[in-house]
C-alpha cells in the first residue's frame, strides 16, 4: 500500500502545486471574460509580479545551478548568459540567435575551464 | 505559410490544417528547444519521464513547469511553490479574456469551450489572435484545438527527448541542455518586456532572487515576485503622475 502511495504521489503533487493554482486563472477568465483588457491596472500589475518571479527562477538556475550544470564553473555559465543575451540584442532580437550563441559560448568555456 | 482551409471543410480537416501550422510556426522551434531544457531539467531534479509528460499535458505552462520542477527540487515548501506557480500564472487569466470573443457566437455551447480555454499559453494566444480573424467562426473552435495540439504534442516528444539525452550524456553536454532553459527564458522574458514596468520588474527580479536566495530568506521566490512586482509597478504609477 505504502509503494503504491510513494508511487502516485508525486503525480498527487502535480495536480495540487501545478495543475490547480495555474489552471485557476484559466478558469476565471472564463468566468470573467468581459471587462479586463491588457491595460487594466490589475493587469499591469500582475505581468511585473510574474516577470519578476520568473526572472528570479532564471537567476538561480543559473547562479545556483545544480546537477550536470553544476560542473560547469559560475563565471563560465554568466559570461555565456551575458554573450547570449548581447547576441540576441545585436542579431535582430532573434531569440534563437540569442540562445544558440549562449549555448556555444558555454560549450567552449566549459570545455577550456570545466572540471 | 499559412493557407486558410476550405468554407465546407469538415471539423477533422480544419483540425489539421490547425495541427499542420503549429508544425510549421516559429513556435515549434521555440517549444522544441524550451522542452528539450526542461526535460533535462526534470532529469536533474530526480522527476520521472511520465511526470514531466503529464505536467506538460496538464500544467501546459512553461514557466509555471519550471517553477515547479526547480522549487520542488531543491526542497521548497509545497506552499511556496504553489504560490509562486500560483502568481506566474495569472497573465493566463486575460489571455483566456481577449481569446474568448474571437471563438464564440450565440450559438457555442460551454463545453465546447473548455478545451481551448485549457489549451491558453502563450505560443497558443499569439497564433489564435493573429490567425483565428481570417477564419469563419464555425471553424474557430477544432482549428484553435488542432493548433493547441499540434504544440502539446511537440511539448510532451522533447520532453522525453530532453529526458533521455540529459540521462545518457556525459555532464558537460548535459549541462549544455539544462542550460536552455534559463538562456531561452531569459531571452524571450526580455523580448516581452516592452514596457518600463516589465523591464524594471525583470532587472529587480534577477537581482533580487539570488539575493534573498543567499541570504536564506525563505520563501525567495514569491518575495521577489511581490516586492519586485509592485516596486515596479509602483515606479510606473509614480512615472505616470508626474507626467
Amino acid at each position: 500500500m505504502s509503494a503504491v502511495l510513494n508511487e502516485l504521489w508525486p503525480y498527487f503533487i502535480l495536480v495540487m502545486v501545478g495543475f490547480l493554482p495555474n489552471e485557476v486563472w484559466r478558469a476565471l477568465g472564463f468566468v470573467a471574460a468581459r471587462g479586463l483588457n491588457e491595460d487594466s491596472e490589475i493587469v499591469v500589475w500582475s505581468r511585473a509580479v510574474a516577470t519578476a518571479i520568473l526572472a528570479a527562477v532564471i537567476a538561480k538556475l543559473i547562479l545556483f545551478s545544480s546537477g550536470a550544470l553544476a560542473t560547469i564553473p559560475l563565471p563560465v555559465r554568466v559570461s555565456a548568459a551575458v554573450l547570449g543575451f548581447l547576441a540576441f540584442l545585436a542579431i535582430r532580437r532573434s531569440v534563437f540567435a540569442g540562445v544558440i550563441v549562449g549555448e556555444a559560448a558555454l560549450l567552449l568555456g566549459g570545455m577550456l575551464f570545466g572540471k | 505559410m499559412f493557407k486558410i482551409p476550405d468554407p465546407q471543410a469538415t471539423g477533422a480537416a480544419v483540425f489539421f490544417a490547425g495541427v499542420k501550422s503549429a508544425c510549421t510556426s516559429v513556435f515549434f522551434l521555440v517549444l522544441f528547444g524550451t522542452y528539450i531544457g526542461m526535460g533535462a531539467l526534470a532529469h536533474d531534479f530526480g522527476f520521472s519521464s511520465w511526470w514531466l509528460a503529464l505536467s506538460s499535458v496538464l500544467v501546459w505552462a512553461a514557466p509555471a513547469q519550471v517553477i515547479i520542477i526547480s522549487s520542488l527540487g531543491t526542497g521548497a515548501s509545497l506552499i511556496e511553490a504553489a504560490v509562486a506557480v500560483s502568481l506566474s500564472a495569472i497573465r493566463l487569466m486575460p489571455m483566456v479574456v481577449t481569446l474568448l470573443p474571437l471563438l464564440r457566437d450565440e450559438k457555442t455551447r460551454t463545453r465546447d469551450l473548455l478545451l481551448p480555454v485549457h489549451f491558453t499559453s502563450v505560443s497558443m494566444w499569439v497564433e489564435s489572435l493573429r490567425m483565428l480573424p481570417l477564419l469563419p467562426r464555425g471553424q474557430r473552435i477544432a482549428f484553435c484545438n488542432g493548433l493547441s495540439t499540434g504544440y502539446m504534442g511537440t511539448a510532451v516528444v522533447s520532453g522525453f527527448a530532453g529526458f533521455y539525452l540529459a540521462a545518457g550524456l556525459p555532464d558537460l553536454y548535459a549541462g549544455t541542455l539544462l542550460f536552455i532553459t534559463p538562456m531561452s527564458f531569459l531571452i524571450s522574458t526580455v523580448r516581452n518586456a516592452r514596457l518600463m514596468v516589465d523591464r524594471l520588474a525583470l532587472v529587480l527580479g534577477l537581482v533580487l532572487g539570488p539575493v534573498l536566495a543567499a541570504n536564506h530568506v525563505g520563501l525567495d521566490i514569491m518575495w521577489t515576485g511581490i516586492v519586485g512586482g509592485t516596486v515596479a509597478y509602483g515606479v510606473h504609477r509614480l512615472r505616470e503622475a508626474m507626467r
